[in-house]
């Protein structure tokens, strides 16, 4: 049975309509790729996912129960923790603060503070410092950290490499197989469509607001591949 | 050596103001929310304790025993029944909602203790004082003024050392964030007020003892709330505590040069140390 499942998503801004009629699913353990433009609505999709947007309640279907209504604290305790476009840390807390509030969720699991550490040293040196003070990568390993610190069964993450140094990217990718592990699934937003098919089973591709292509990364050619993400 | 007794009873009587202003401080930092009833609340408070005090014939000091939980939760269901629905980005609604509670509170004070004004009987506290070097001070303001330093570090080690304290810092950073921690920005709101009103009990008891009080003088003790958060920078509980000793040695030092001179010196100081430094003597905030 699948973990997440998406079933006729509409999502609005006021009279602006983000989403139309989304379809979408996700296993236990699956790793998924959502690519699409600017514009394209994957961001909606996160933030209805995560509950910061409130959908109608049978929209969005988690293990079985409809969550779409959830507030985003609610959602955040059934398990889906997003690392939000832009880090977006607490600047008035330090870089081990902003891994400590993860826990208030109130989830019991391996991820703890020490093995945040051990999978981004650099954070530990520099635990006490403001979260401001740090480069953007630096700032992209807290907020993925604070997210795993609420041990969650999904985990979403938006725009992961979006801002950042190639260098950078490269090396949190390198780390994303020791970040999803253990039966968690994760879906993965991207604009670098190469990055995100390498680490993933699946991808949809969005494009104003609906999924124009979904299948397995090796299973779409690169034409049909751009022709849905761009629309020509 | 009475402009160093003035000085002396000035930083004593900053102590209150310090805690009036650290409520009005610690609701203004978590949720932005300008609360005009907080003077109204503090004589609440202080019409509570009179009451228990009263009926039980127990002393102001320890009716705080009771009156602090008292308005702690009330602070919490004013909090989630009435002023959550008021914090929608705008300025606006809360002042005018806070506004209407000040009108409502002193009015049911009004009806139910009357405009006759009234003390708190500390018994032998009120005159009791010891001299030091010449100068005497009263163990009451001096009391008070360990309290309020005891006050301003335990909500320091609250914001600054506890879960709570980060959840208020979190969510007062970026509430859509927070929520997403786990976070219901509806119940930390609701224990922030908890804990400012709290410390409003706290206030309310100490004013009730040190002065005369009617369901009137409530909107006075905001304008010194205000000034000492102000002049210490908002955001700093320390700089409140600066603030609020400032404060009350103006006041002091106006009211020996000429007893009319007493609030009048407590205001151009703050205006002088407004004009000079906007932002407070050690702001913190950087919004």
């Amino acid at each position: 049975m699948a973990d997440l499942m998406i079933k006729a998503l509409d999502a609005h801004y006021g009279d602006f309509q983000a989403l139309y009629g989304i379809d979408l699913s996700i296993a236990a353990g699956e790793v998924v790729a959502i690519i699409g433009s600017n514009g394209a609505g994957k961001s909606t999709l996160m933030r209805s996912l995560s509950g910061l947007m409130r959908n109608a309640p049978e929209q969005i279907v988690f293990k079985g129960e409809s969550i779409g209504g959830l507030r985003a604290d609610e959602v955040s305790k059934r398990g889906i923790a997003l690392v939000p476009e832009g880090r977006q840390l607490f600047p008035s807390l330090s870089v081990e603060e902003n891994l400590l509030i993860g826990t208030q969720v109130g989830r019991e699991g391996a991820w703890t503070l020490a093995r945040i550490y051990e999978l981004f040293p650099i954070l530990h040196e520099r635990r006490n410092q403001a979260s401001t003070s740090l480069s953007g990568g630096q700032q992209q390993m807290v907020a993925i950290g604070r997210a795993l610190m609420s041990n969650p069964d999904l985990l979403l993450i938006d725009e992961l490499s979006l801002g950042l140094a190639p260098v950078i990217i490269k090396s949190i990718y390198e780390a994303l197989p020791d970040i999803i592990s253990n039966g968690m699934s994760a879906v993965i937003v991207e604009q670098d469509i190469t990055k995100a098919l390498s680490v993933s089973s699946r991808f949809y591709c969005l494009q104003e607001g609906r999924v124009s292509l979904d299948g397995k990364p090796g299973e779409r050619s690169r034409e049909e591949i751009s022709r849905a993400y761009f629309g020509v | 050596m009475d402009w160093m007794n003035a000085i002396i009873q000035g930083i004593l009587l900053g102590g209150l103001y310090a805690m009036i202003a650290a409520g009005l401080s610690l609701i203004f930092g978590v949720m932005r929310l300008v609360n005009i009833a907080h003077g109204d609340l503090i004589i609440l408070a202080a019409y509570l304790a009179l009451t228990a005090s009263m009926l039980l014939g127990l002393h102001p000091l320890l009716v705080l025993l009771l009156v602090v939980p008292m308005m702690a939760l009330f602070g919490y269901v004013l909090q989630r029944g009435i002023l959550n629905g008021t914090l929608t980005g705008d300025i606006l609604p809360p002042l005018l909602v806070t506004f209407g509670l000040s009108v409502i509170i002193q009015n049911a004070l009004l009806e139910a203790y009357s405009a006759d004004p009234q003390k708190l009987d500390s018994g032998v506290l009120d005159t009791a004082s010891m001299t030091m070097g010449g100068i005497s001070i009263g163990i009451l303001p001096l009391l008070m003024f360990a309290v309020a330093v005891a006050v301003i570090a335990g909500l320091q080690f609250i914001f600054y050392r506890t879960a709570l304290g980060r959840a208020f810092r979190a969510v007062s950073d970026n509430q859509d964030i927070a929520q997403l921690m786990g976070l219901n920005r509806r119940h930390v709101f609701g224990l922030a007020m908890a804990l400012s009103l709290a410390v409003v009990a706290v206030a309310g008891i100490f004013l009730g003892m040190r002065t005369s009080f009617d369901p009137s003088v409530g909107g006075g003790r905001l304008i010194f709330g205000f000034e000492a958060v102000i002049i210490g920078g908002l955001g700093n509980l320390w700089g409140t505590l600066v603030g609020g000793v400032i404060l009350g040695v103006a006041q002091s030092i106006g009211g020996q040069i000429n007893p009319g001179w007493q609030v009048l010196a407590g205001h151009v100081v703050f205006l002088l140390i407004l004009a000079i430094k906007p932002r407070g003597l050690f702001p913190r905030m950087t919004d």
